[in-house]
């Protein structure tokens, strides 16, 4: 098993430490004798073997004990019994034998009638009592970060009610503090899933689900899209990043206010001028990072997602890594990075039949307006 | 059973349960169709009372006039088992008149149904109004072309049974009509008490 | 072949070979054509499947588009199960259960074709969008609303599958009313319920399961359809409906639908393994209640496909413990199989090949299914990888390949001939493995996070060195079929000399010639205990506790079946051939079509007339249909 590349610090209790590692060797084993052996799964930034999370781990101990090795025990059983099968009895070359008609055995017909009741019970309390663990909310007693997510294609919108802070693309929480996530959607139907640190949950026009986990190590991790949302569900994907309390504390201080304007006279500041005029960005992107806390969670805010602080964004158009490279062709080439969406169909499409598509050194002003942000 | 209609047996062959087949293939795709009728029920009670714009079920429905109409194919209920006595007696004029009178009763009950959407959509209730029009059109639309298929296949039999291809042999065949036609009034029945009278 | 030229002869009929084909109303040529179509569409929607697996090799490939991909995804799942799995284990119910329960014909022949057509015409309505360049991209399960609002699929992609469906569907009920009733209605005398074969059991318990399930799909579609069409608030969240009622319409299908597709070769399986065991089915009283018990329970387990879309835990903790509960019934079955070849004398032909790798393939499938019944941990793999190893598990590694047992078992009765064996046995090893190259490493990019239904994903993920190895599978089992095919092919140019009895059956299908003539049995046998032909042949076997040796204890079968003279036995009475069928079929797949040129911007104005053409052919087809006598015999009697 590598692990741990590329999503950044790790701090985990020792306790926790301790506990994923004695289940990560009963699952290396438990893996290994099926397969051909070490890093068959886990240590990859979407893997639901190393989890970062409270729920994530509930879950993988569920599966690890004991629901792996029951299915082992039953693997092994129905395996060894077909190969007895298969050597034992197999029919020789001329054997005319007719062998003893056995039409059926009562007694051995209800032992494994119950041995199958028996397996699915060892899994169905434990399973069971966790299914009423999971996703319950603390109440408003807790230090539970509340934050509304909203599923739009193909992209995700954060709101943080208590700070009147929207954000788009990254979901940012506190390591060790609970977070009770308000889970809908603007269009059809998505799912919210972030493999490392929780189980997914549907985001349903008109319904309002509830996703409760809390994040146990510091750091940025993968969340996607798990129900079929169109053509780019492939390409709906955030991130999650998990801070300090301080490190929050500042973050949400920060996006209290819109950032600060680009000096007059640089390239940011055309790319200002253009993004609010020429360009037509501004009908659909916010560069303001508040909101009106009071907006129920089933109204709009603004078509696309909400580009405040655009330099700290983890990805572009909601897969690509945020790269000056990647955003400049996200703008100049909408339509070949991410086709069928509304940005490449609603606005790239109609520039370009219109010869309206922006100059490179025009797509360059943006860029360097949304970098300085 | 009558030879002709019991299609691949040759002449004298009993069915295994001594029920014909086009009887059992009847009781068969009834229950089948109960469940058809099951799942647009449930559809229409998952939605009942989120109707978010008016009309309201209380604004338009006229159980007085449902009644009738209610009444009106229950009593082709009872015509269709006097057309089928009738043609068990080989009494084919009988047939022919309590056949025709449950035709009637049938095409009476489609226009009085035909009557209330007009009224209804004048009111303001359409398909699209809101999630009542929506659930109340398409389970009462499908309960209404069950009746229509009803009664086209009871005139064909009638008009069979004037060119004399409908006979007294055939009474099992028209027995398999019986059956359709009755659940199609139980269908009614159900949907009356749970759409018009259960209150809102 | 002959026979039916001298019926047809005798009715004074000459008709070409097309005609007769196009005409047939006899279930075993019905049953070829319902074989060989979703044999076809099994190879094209395997295509679609390796054409998915090229793009997904390696990360970030574009070999595909997004929407081409999700086109290919949709039509790849639909197709499979509704124009391959379910036809194909049809096919099996024409071919073999009217021989099974020695009858001569289903209780309804013309229905039957019926069926066929409209199978056929509906799901070429389905591959026709292909050929317009919209085929439905919302997945086989079609959720709302995506599938339901023209806002998030324009274009008619999505009404071809939903029409398509309909008809489909109304093909599935009439297929179901038919084995009903010809199952309870013409088993030969002596043949009790508990005399019947297992096989023959499973397509019973099957057709129910069509009959009680199906119309939920049928309501779904029409509400998807009314949604699409009229714009009703069914399914349209701004206006207070929920798109979660979609979901739930089917599901009460579509878990049902798991098990008609799974119970039929189930009943497969339970025939082949004891007849190359030579040894009775063990407790096959266990093996039919459990096919009835995991019947009845599939009605009350739809919402673990929704157990993520926040029911509450009430209802996930119930859905799981009554998905638990189908496990009990399914691992008896597999014990009881294992049990019955235990002590046998196994003679590993191709059908046992895959009737056995079956078994064993059905208790991986089945183990995942447990894990997915566990709710938390389905929270983190449904909708991944996981998922589709596991029902890929059940579906090919089960389904197929017990059909695909089946077709080396029963192609005698097909074509008179036994396929290659030494061709088999490659088709079996390398299907085997291709199967378990494609699917099992599943579970791992499934357990590392990778969602289903995803068009591309990035190396960072670190999905592709499994999927590269998928991609490879994938092709080693595209590879395998073409050997069944040359199989066919190279044994339709030997003659055909299978005996009656060539593996020493213990059904009734064994007593009659390979192929049997068109009336099947020239006297219909009287059946005296389960597996009734074993039975006569080597008497009842309750008391032999050591083994003997066959040769000495084989009677002389009772059932005497060469027809004595040519032409038909005396009393017996075959369906006439009919074009009717056919005609209604198309009259339905017309209104289908012309409610897909209806939600067109090009063909709009032509879609109601169309559909009401459409419903004058269905009308004047019934009149037809009804006026034309049933049995040749008739003739003089009706007009």
């Amino acid at each position: 098993m590598c692990c741990g590349e590329g999503t950044g610090r790790v701090k985990k209790t020792r306790a926790i430490r301790l506990r994923r590692s004695w289940v990560s060797v009963i699952s290396l084993i438990g893996l290994a004798s099926s397969t051909s052996g070490c890093g068959v799964i886990g240590g990859k930034i979407a893997s639901t073997s190393d989890p970062a999370g409270d729920q994530a781990r509930h879950i993988w101990d569920l599966f690890v004990v004991p629901v792996w090795w029951l299915s082992v025990a039953v693997f092994l059983l129905v395996t060894v019994w077909m190969l007895l099968n298969i050597v034992l009895f197999r029919r020789k070359p001329g054997d005319t034998r007719i062998p003893a008609q056995v039409h059926g055995n009562p007694r051995l017909e209800i032992a494994w009638t119950l041995i199958p009741a028996i397996i699915l019970a060892l899994i169905a309390i434990p399973s069971t009592r966790l299914v009423f663990q999971l996703n319950r909310d603390p109440g408003p007693g807790s230090n539970a970060l509340r934050v509304q997510v909203i599923g739009h294609q193909w992209w995700w919108e954060f709101r943080y009610p208590e700070f009147g802070i929207v954000t788009a693309g990254d979901l940012h929480l506190v390591v060790d503090r609970p977070v009770v996530l308000s889970i809908t959607s603007q269009d059809v139907i998505h799912s919210f899933w972030p493999p490392r640190l929780a189980g997914k949950v549907d985001a349903i026009p008109g319904r309002e689900n509830t996703l409760v986990f809390t994040p146990e190590e510091t750091g940025v991790f993968y969340g996607q899209c798990a129900e079929l949302c169109g053509a780019q569900h492939a390409h709906m994907q955030f991130r999650v990043v998990v801070h300090s309390q301080q490190e929050f504390d500042a973050w949400v201080d920060k996006h209290r206010r819109p950032a600060p304007d680009p000096a007059p006279g640089t390239l940011a500041a055309t790319g200002k001028q253009l993004f609010e005029g020429a360009a037509g960005c501004a009908g659909c992107h916010s560069m303001n990072p508040t909101y009106d806390p009071s907006t129920p969670i089933n109204k709009i805010l603004a078509v696309g997602p909400n580009l405040a602080y655009f330099s700290e964004r983890q990805t572009v158009a909601a897969f690509l890594p945020n790269t000056p490279e990647n955003l400049h062709r996200w703008i100049a080439e909408t339509e070949a990075v991410k086709p069928y969406s509304i940005m490449a169909e609603k606005w790239w499409k109609i520039r370009a039949q219109q010869n309206q598509l922006l100059t490179p050194e025009e797509v360059d002003a943006i860029v360097a307006y949304l970098r300085s942000q | 059973m009558s030879h002709s209609h019991a299609q691949a047996q040759p002449v004298g062959e009993h069915t295994t349960t001594g029920i014909s087949h086009n009887r059992l293939m009847m009781w068969t795709f009834l229950a089948s169709d109960c469940m058809f009728f099951g799942s647009l029920i449930w559809v229409y009670f998952a939605y009942r009372g989120r109707y978010f714009e008016p009309p309201y079920p209380r604004d338009v429905l006229d159980i007085p006039y449902t009644s009738v109409s209610a009444a009106v194919l229950l009593l082709s209920s009872f015509s269709i088992v006097m057309a089928l006595t009738a043609l068990e007696r080989a009494d084919m004029r009988g047939f022919r008149g309590w056949l025709l009178g449950t035709i009637l009763l049938g095409a009476l009950f489609l226009g009085g149904q035909y009557y209330e959407f007009i009224t209804f959509y004048h009111e303001g209730l359409t398909l699209t109004a809101n999630l009542f029009g929506t659930t109340f059109f398409v389970l009462t639309g499908f309960h209404g072309t069950h009746v229509f298929i009803g009664v086209v296949w009871l005139l064909v039999q009638w008009l069979l049974s004037y060119f004399g291809k409908l006979t007294p042999a055939h009474v099992e065949r028209f027995f398999v009509t019986t059956l359709y036609w009755h659940f199609v009034d139980i269908v009614w029945i159900i949907i009356f008490m749970l759409v018009y009278l259960m209150p809102y | 072949m002959a026979e039916a030229a001298i019926r047809l002869e005798q009715a004074g009929y000459r008709r070409s070979a097309v005609v007769e084909w196009l005409t047939t109303v006899d279930h075993k040529k019905i049953g070829l054509l319902y074989y060989w179509t979703s044999i076809i569409y099994l190879l094209l929607a395997g295509l679609l499947a390796l054409l998915m697996r090229i793009q997904l090799a390696q990360p970030d490939m574009h070999f595909l588009g997004p929407k081409t991909y999700n086109e290919i995804m949709t039509m790849h799942g639909t197709m499979m199960i509704f124009a391959v799995a379910m036809p194909l284990n049809a096919a099996f119910f024409n071919i073999v259960v009217p021989l099974m329960i020695g009858a001569r014909d289903v209780a309804f022949p013309r229905l039957n074709a019926f069926s066929y057509w409209s199978f056929l015409f509906g799901s070429l309505l389905l591959w026709s969008s292909f050929l317009f360049g919209h085929a439905p991209d919302a997945g086989w399960t079609g959720y709302a609303n995506l599938s339901s609002s023209r806002l998030y699929s324009a274009g008619p992609g999505l009404d071809f599958w939903n029409l398509g469906l309909q008809v489909l569907g109304i093909s599935s009920i009439a297929g179901a009313l038919n084995f009903f009733v010809t199952i309870v209605n013409m088993r030969a005398p002596g043949m009790t319920l508990m005399r019947m074969p297992v096989y023959v059991w499973m397509v019973l318990i099957t057709a129910i399961l069509i009959l009680l399930a199906f119309p939920s799909l049928t309501v779904g579609l029409f509400v998807i359809m009314f949604d699409r069409y009229f714009d009703t608030l069914f399914l349209n969240p701004v206006h207070g409906g929920d798109p979660v009622i979609w979901q739930h319409l089917f599901w009460i299908f579509g878990h049902p639908e798991v098990y008609i597709l799974v119970l039929p070769p189930m009943g497969i399986i339970s025939e082949i393994l004891p007849t190359f065991s030579r040894k009775p089915l063990f407790g096959a009283p266990f093996v039919i209640f459990a096919g009835i018990a995991i019947a009845f329970l599939s009605f009350f387990v739809w919402a673990h496909h929704m157990f993520t879309v926040g029911l509450g835990p009430v209802p996930n903790a119930l859905f799981a413990a009554s998905t638990m509960l189908i496990g009990i019934p399914t691992g008896v079955k597999v014990f009881n199989w294992l049990a019955t070849m235990w002590g046998g004398s196994i003679d590993f032909k191709a059908p046992m090949k895959f009737a056995s790798a079956a078994v064993w393939l059905l208790m991986i499938g089945g183990v995942t299914g447990v894990m997915h019944a566990t709710v938390p941990l389905d929270y983190q793999q449904h909708d991944s990888y996981f998922i589709v190893a596991h029902f890929h598990y059940v579906i090919f590694g089960v389904i197929v390949m017990a059909l695909l047992g089946a077709t080396y078992y029963w192609f005698p009765k097909m074509y008179g001939r036994l396929l290659d064996e030494r061709l088999g046995s490659l088709h079996f090893w390398l299907t085997f493995l291709g199967m378990n190259l494609t699917f099992f490493p599943m579970h791992f990019v499934g357990l590392d996070g990778m969602p289903r239904r995803y068009f591309t994903y990035s190396a960072e993920t670190g999905w592709g060195t499994w999927n590269m190895v998928i991609t490879v599978g994938a092709f080693v089992l595209g590879l395998a079929q073409v050997v069944l095919l040359l199989n066919v092919l190279k044994t339709m140019r030997r003659p055909a000399d299978a005996p009656a009895d060539p593996w020493d059956g213990r059904t009734l299908e064994w007593t009659i010639p390979s192929p049997p003539p068109a009336y099947n049995f020239a006297v219909i046998p009287t059946v005296r205990g389960s597996d009734a032909f074993w039975l006569e042949k080597y008497g009842d076997g309750h008391h032999d506790a050591a083994a003997t040796d066959i040769s000495e204890r084989r009677k002389p079968a009772t059932f005497h079946q060469d027809n004595p003279g040519h032409g038909l036995p005396a009393g017996v009475h075959l369906p006439k051939p009919s074009w009717w069928p056919m005609i209604v079929s198309a009259g339905l797949t017309a209104m289908a079509a012309g409610m897909v040129m209806h939600g067109t911007e090009t063909l709009g104005s032509l879609g109601f007339p169309v559909v009401g053409l459409g419903a004058l052919v269905v009308f004047f087809g019934l009149l037809g249909w009804h006026f034309e006598p049933a049995i040749e015999h008739e003739e003089a009697h009706v007009s």
